[in-house]
């Protein structure tokens, strides 16, 4: 068959991106590598004593280790319940403040977006060892710790909900005179509350993953305890509590994916 | 009732829409503006409730400058005038009750409306409104289950519930089929009369604008190219206004 003489191609510009794009993603790959001592030959000598490693968890110890987790196991919950409660109070009103077509004043909105970026850019790990340190172990420091994460992270992306609002009602509801605040109430808010309840389960989701590990800076729940294991080597008892972690985390995932699949 | 007073606008860009617009609409007075998409229109009627603000010239209503008032002044004067759009602009996945309460919003208390607790009174105006609609049965009913012509009449009743002094309806029926659209239009000139609302309406039909208007103001390229009584605005007019011959199929709605 013939070909047409000349084959169309992308214009250079595009091309020498796509081509930079590949250079750019391969380059990192190997000074990541490098720098890691990321050796694969390594990685194989490693797998047996894994394997062999693995050995210890058996037999799950599940008699002494199911009374000690079950009050731990539920401070877990309580504490990503209190935090993602308090960080959705608390973090709504920088929400609006932080999207352009609905914040007060720009200034406002300036500094709103400064610092949900600036909190949002420390790990909810740190928060809570820091917090430790001031408010000593126990649960407390992590609801502090989940509650910044959940309203640093609504507030980013709850924003980005209201701004992609139809901006029809907004400028009917202005135009009868209603002050910003209704504005927001009656005319944000409806068009966003299904979504935004969807992320603040899955935000949930992910507080009580993450309230699991906190315990290990000392913030109270299940990690509190699964350090101990650790450090006392009873990996009978771990095998018991990851198992534990592992079905509350689905049991919830699955709770969570049926009530946001019914909400949008 | 509405006085443009060599009203200007130049948007950001540079675009000239309103190139110094002096007009006085007496009260009760039904007026329907009409010229091409980009004739500035839209910029006209919203300039009288600031949604646009001139850059130059000002609007009163009433005899006050809507365009030098400032934040609470600016809503209480927004709050008497009510607008339609062609798009609705309803909260879609709110009911109708709310969307036609939300009229209420700049005159009712505003803590206890964040609430959404409104009075027995503002209530009983809500379902009021949507009776002289001819909606009444569908208060309840989420807005975005309505037909366009549905959703249209609740327009309308949310701003009916401002209870204003003017109103403006900017391409109220562009969305709608010819017979809605008469419906729709009808019914907004007859509360327009029993309430003595004076009206500012953006048209591009010219068999509409003949039906309904009182009064007609044909704009081109940011100036008023025609003021007269409907009777006056022959095609010829028309053809003025719009740079071109009539097009049938663009310019006439047709009848019910």
């Amino acid at each position: 068959m013939a070909l047409p003489s000349a084959v169309p191609q992308l214009p250079l510009l595009p091309r020498l991106l796509s081509w930079s794009t590949w250079a750019v993603i391969a380059g990192l790959l190997i000074i990541s590598l490098r720098e890691t001592n990321f050796r694969i030959d390594d990685m194989w000598g490693s797998l047996v004593d894994f394997v062999l490693f693995f050995g210890n968890f058996w037999p799950p110890d599940w008699q002494r280790a199911l009374p000690q987790i079950w009050r731990p196991l539920i401070e877990t919950l309580q504490m990503a319940w209190l935090g993602t409660l308090f960080g959705v109070l608390l973090g709504t009103p920088w929400l609006f403040w932080s999207s352009r077509n609905t914040s007060p004043h720009p200034v406002l909105m300036w500094f709103s977006r400064t610092l949900m970026t600036v909190m949002r850019s420390i790990p909810d790990l740190l928060y809570a060892a820091v917090l430790v340190a001031i408010l000593s172990f126990g649960p407390l420091p992590g609801v502090v710790a989940i509650t910044i994460f959940t309203l640093s992270i609504l507030a980013k992306l709850g924003s980005e909900y209201v701004e992609a609002i139809d901006p029809g009602p907004i400028e009917a509801l202005k135009a009868a005179g209603a002050s910003g605040t209704q504005v927001i109430v009656y005319g944000a808010v409806p068009q966003v509350a299904a979504s935004l309840l969807s992320y603040i389960i899955y935000i949930f989701e992910v507080n009580v993953r993450a309230s699991t590990v906190l315990g290990f800076v000392g913030a109270g729940g299940i990690g509190f305890l699964l350090n101990r294991y650790v450090a006392l080597f009873q990996y009978q008892r771990i095998a018991v509590l990851l198992m534990v972690i592992f079905v509350v985390v689905i049991i919830i995932d699955s709770i969570s994916a049926y009530i946001r699949a019914r909400l949008t | 009732m509405i006085e443009f007073r060599n009203t200007q606008v130049t948007y950001p860009g540079g675009l000239r829409a309103l190139k110094g617009v002096t007009l006085e609409v007496p009260k009760g007075q039904f007026v329907v503006v009409v010229g091409l998409s980009g004739a500035g229109k839209s910029t006209l009627i919203r300039t009288v409730n600031n949604l646009v603000v001139p850059s130059g010239g000002e609007v009163l209503v009433g005899g006050q400058s809507v365009t030098q008032a400032r934040s609470k002044a600016l809503r209480q004067m927004r709050a008497e005038i009510g607008m339609i759009f062609q798009t609705f602009n309803l909260v879609k996945r709110s009911t109708v009750l709310r969307n036609v309460l939300s009229g209420r919003l700049g005159q009712v208390n505003p803590y206890t409306s964040l609430l959404g607790i409104f009075s027995k009174a503002d209530l009983a105006l809500a379902h009021d409104c949507l009776h002289r609609v001819g909606i009444p049965e569908k208060a309840f009913a989420r807005a975005d289950a309505l037909s366009g012509g549905q959703q249209q009449r609740v327009g309308i009743a949310r701003a009916l519930a401002q209870q204003p002094k003017v109103m403006l309806a900017d391409e109220p029926v562009a969305s709608l089929d010819p017979p809605t659209s008469h419906a729709v239009l009808s019914d907004l000139k007859r509360i327009a009369r029993e309430d003595g609302i004076t009206t500012l309406v953006n048209l591009h039909f010219i068999d509409l604008a003949r039906d309904y208007a009182d009064r007609i103001i044909g704009m081109r390229d940011g100036l008023i190219v025609f003021d007269g009584a409907p009777e006056a605005a022959t095609n010829e007019v028309f053809e003025e206004i719009y740079g071109r011959p009539i097009d049938k199929e663009k310019d006439l709605r047709g009848a019910a």
